[in-house]
């Protein structure tokens, strides 16, 4: 019989190459990152083309951490400029968590009006908040950044989370589309033995779409912990500003001569971790959650 | 019996009522539905919806910040219209836009389809997904040193390969393809997840029924996976198209803007004109305008890619 499988070998093993191929390209880079930061910082010359460190080293790290006295002799030799990354890290967990927490929550505060209470206005409300959708950063960050600075909230961290503690239009269609798809049957029979929209709320609604809720958790936070250009116009001050904005601080601060190429790749290295740690212990969870964010 | 009215008339009286009428008022639907939802109202209406009005009017000012802003009415769009900056930072994200988003399209399909057919292993996966799971600051990062003149490993190897050293960033003709395809190592992955979750929903039985009368595999491709795959397609447009319009953080770490104006794409110019030169009012006119601009290209590909329709039935 002539059917496709007799011609499929070859096709299979180009497609596994090719998959190689990709999977080479994605990770190439990264680990390009990594062994530059393990390259001691007067090594880096010969090592360019090296896909191993040269005089292996955990002193980059090291040195960006703050953990080397600024007066170690070896730490003079390299003649760096101070980097305090160790700050960087974090002050994004700060703003990472301040962002996300409360977003999370009133989202989903939200969501469950929006899916199960009839309240006035609640169609044409939720069409606003739909529409949100659609409206560029671009158009957002002029007036936003000229109500934190009205505020007096430029350089803090409430003024960095303030746009995303409240709400954002995804989470709040995200976690609307979840609770529709589940059956009433639960919260009609709890109505019907007295318990309040609150209890029914934290009782019921947030248990049951734990998973939901990790998944919403999982995209927000990598997106967040990702964010720069808001953080960027309004967290400049080394005492709030994040690993994005730092990284870009310290390879603007050096105009002159060679960058500090170690020390910088020894920063994205560290900046990295928390989301590639995220992808290996919780691999296939992040992985979905992240196919499931294009669902409508 | 609370009837509605009853409990309408106890909000008025609410704090000096006792904790009865509290309970009622609890209870009330309408009164917790706008509850739950107050928040997040407070949310849209400070940093979404005011912003959005606010940005219309204060593009219809000159503004430094320090100054009252001054009425000029359309003077900022009028300028705009002949302001050659404008239209070449306009013209730069639209050829961005073109190196970036059919090659991370076309790419992106490829990789699920490979995916679909070889492998639905969640590590593969996870090894597409890692770069888009690291900011675009430190992917531009990475990609400036492995692309740097002097010590950079992209160079070493195309050197060795005997292809020459080239100044990636610094090559006036090389740099926003060379900004395009940082973006693209980020996001393909990503969008082939996209895909992938579109494939995975489309029925296997019509293959099946395809294989049955002899259809080649490009036959199935172009009759069953693609029209069936047209939603997710639509989505995956629409959202990476108005994404690349707004590219800014690779461009901000790298060239910013440069060399020369080979980068200045339209929302570096706007940050630009904000936050150099201090003119939140033009600024704000060509964000105004960019929203505009997004709204009809996205109308424009929801029309040509007929994402009403189904192709299902």
């Amino acid at each position: 019989m002539k059917t496709p499988t007799s011609r499929i070998p070859i096709g299979r093993w180009f497609g596994y190459a090719a998959l190689i191929l990709f999977a080479i390209i994605s990770l190439g880079p990264l680990w390009i990152a990594f062994k530059t930061a393990l390259t001691g910082p007067n090594a880096l010359f010969a090592s360019g083309g090296s896909l191993l460190p040269q005089d292996t080293t955990l002193f980059n790290f090291q040195r960006v951490l703050g953990f080397i006295d600024p007066s170690d002799p070896h730490l003079a030799q390299t003649g760096l400029a101070k980097i305090t990354f160790f700050r960087a890290l974090l002050n994004s967990v700060i703003f990472t968590a301040m962002a996300v927490i409360p977003q999370i929550f009133f989202s989903a505060t939200a969501a469950y009006a929006f899916a199960r209470l009839s309240f006035p206005g609640r169609d044409v409300l939720f069409f606003f908040f739909i529409a949100a959708t659609m409206i560029p950063t671009a158009v957002l960050f002029i007036p936003n950044f000229i109500l934190i600075h009205d505020l007096g909230w430029l350089n803090t961290f409430q003024g960095m989370a303030a746009p995303y503690a409240l709400m954002t239009p995804f989470a709040v269609f995200f976690l609307r589309q979840m609770f529709l798809a589940t059956p009433r049957d639960v919260e009609e029979a709890a109505r019907i033995d007295g318990a309040t929209y609150f209890s029914i709320f934290f009782r019921i609604i947030l248990p049951i779409h734990s998973s939901s809720l990790a998944t919403l958790a999982i995209l927000t936070t990598v997106s967040t912990w990702n964010e720069f250009f808001w953080p960027f116009l309004i967290g400049r001050d080394e005492s709030v500003r994040v690993i994005a904005v730092a990284i870009n601080a310290f390879r603007t601060q050096q105009q002159s001569g060679v960058p500090d190429w170690t020390g910088l790749m020894a920063c994205t290295v560290l900046g990295a971790i928390p989301m590639v740690a995220l992808l290996v212990f919780f691999g296939r969870k992040v992985v979905e959650s992240f196919q499931f964010s294009g669902m409508k | 019996m609370p009837t509605t009215t009853s409990i309408q008339s106890d909000q008025s009286a609410l704090p000096v009522r006792g904790s009865r009428s509290r309970k009622r008022l609890s209870e009330s639907e309408a009164f917790c539905g706008l509850v739950f939802v107050a928040p997040a109202l407070i949310g849209f209406t400070l940093f979404y919806l005011l912003p959005t009005i606010r940005a219309f009017y204060i593009g219809l000012t000159n503004w430094n910040l320090l100054r009252a802003p001054k009425f000029l009415g359309f003077d900022n769009y009028a300028r705009l219209f002949s302001d050659e900056k404008f239209w070449s930072s306009i013209w730069i994200t639209v050829l961005y836009v073109l190196y970036n988003i059919p090659i991370q399209t076309v790419f992106g399909l490829l990789i699920a389809v490979l995916l679909k057919r070889l492998t639905g292993s969640v590590v593969i996966r996870s090894i597409m997904l890692a770069p888009f799971l690291i900011s675009n600051v430190i992917a531009a990062m990475i990609w400036f040193w492995m692309l740097d003149p002097v010590l950079g490993f992209v160079n070493f190897l195309l050197q060795s390969l005997g292809l020459g050293t080239h100044a990636f960033f610094s090559d006036e003709n090389l740099a926003l393809p060379t900004i395009a395809a940082i973006n693209i190592w980020r996001y393909v992955g990503y969008t082939a997840l996209l895909f992938y979750t579109g494939l995975q929903s489309i029925p296997e039985h019509l293959y099946e029924a395809a294989r049955i009368e002899g259809a080649s595999q490009w036959k199935m491709f172009g009759s069953i996976t693609l029209p069936l795959l047209r939603p997710t397609v639509v989505f995956v447009l629409v959202t990476s198209v108005i994404g690349s319009f707004q590219i800014f953080d690779t461009i901000a770490v790298t060239t910013q803007g440069g060399p020369g104006t080979a980068t200045r794409t339209i929302v570096w110019y706007i940050y630009q004109e904000a936050f150099s030169s201090m003119r939140m009012g033009y600024a704000s006119a060509m964000s105004t305008v960019l929203f505009l601009g997004l709204v009809i290209v996205t109308l424009v590909q929801m029309r040509v890619l007929r994402s009403g329709e189904s192709d299902l039935g």
